[in-house]
């Protein structure tokens, strides 16, 4: 698992590569938690087009980032969700509290917009 | 589904895994108990989902039965006709109170980012969950799911 992090203007863009479980998401959650903390972003998107597999360690990343960037009054949102990730994000309320987005591209001007 | 000759065999074929309660073993046991289920050739989805629920229940053995002590977790696997049937047991510290552990959204470890969605996502995505707990001895999850071409699975 590796974790590709890049910045478009205010934003943090979180590409997340690999396995996502319990074993590689203490190193992914310090790592973006310092680029958010390092960058003083407000918004962050996270994208899930090269993830191959993932369980529900990957939905304790996305709502701890999701509560810590309502703490800051940010912007989040999600995009590139496969079938099988969209299920288990549907069932866990993800949907209810998160924009998604089919592409970056969508989900980037989403969050810009509400800055 | 065929009728059996002899109802005392009642296991087509089985594999077995132990392994002490490491976290870099997570995906290790997924894969193989996935490759094994393999050859009853189920869709990819019905892969990932059987995947995911037996990462879910290996996780918890890890992160809740031994709280990252070490002790050992075994896993069974084993198929007939066209059932998987996976039971995942530890020895670790057992669930007081299973109906409140299953409830969605409930965890005992909010401190870890948990989210309380294990038990949730393998009832969804298997036929059937089973939890055995005895605190202080220790948790067995048993799944069971048909897959490939089941007859009563019609595509609708
Ligand atoms: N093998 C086990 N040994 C001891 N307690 C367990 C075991 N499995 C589950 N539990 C208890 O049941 C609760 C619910 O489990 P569940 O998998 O649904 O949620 P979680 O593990 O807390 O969070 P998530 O799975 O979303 O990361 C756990 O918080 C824990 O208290
Ligand atoms: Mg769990």
């Amino acid at each position: 698992m590796s974790v590709e992090t890049l910045v478009h203007q205010e934003v943090l863009v979180v590409r997340l590569h690999g396995d996502l479980d319990h074993h590689s998401v203490e190193s992914i959650r310090s790592e973006v938690e310092k680029a958010l903390t390092l960058g003083g972003y407000r918004a962050l998107v996270m994208s899930f087009a090269s993830i191959d597999f993932m369980d529900s360690s990957g939905i304790g990343l996305i709502l701890g980032r999701y509560k810590k960037l309502k703490e800051m009054r940010g912007a989040m949102a999600l995009c590139e969700i496969n079938p099988s990730l969209e299920k288990i994000l549907k069932m866990s309320g993800v949907y209810r509290v998160l924009p998604v987005f089919p592409s970056e591209r969508e989900a980037l001007a989403h969050v810009k917009g509400v800055l | 589904m065929s009728s059996r000759v002899s109802p005392s065999v009642a296991v087509e074929n089985y594999i077995r895994l132990q392994f002490p309660s490491k976290s870099e073993n997570e995906s290790f046991a997924r894969v193989a108990v996935a490759s094994f289920v393999a050859q009853l050739d189920p869709t990819l989805e019905e892969l990932t989902e059987i995947k995911t629920a037996v990462s879910e229940a290996v996780t918890n053995a890890i992160i809740h039965g031994y709280e990252n002590s070490f002790g050992e977790v075994r896993i069974e696997c084993s198929i007939l006709d066209h059932t998987v049937k996976i039971t995942i047991e530890d020895d670790g510290a057992g669930i007081e109170d299973i109906s409140v552990a299953r409830q969605p959204l409930y965890t005992s470890r909010p401190d870890l980012e948990r989210s309380g969605m294990g038990m949730t996502i393998m009832e969804t995505f298997m036929d059937l969950m089973e939890l055995e707990s005895s605190p202080g001895c220790g948790t067995r999850v048993t799944l069971v799911k048909t897959v490939g071409d089941d007859p009563s699975q019609q595509p609708s």
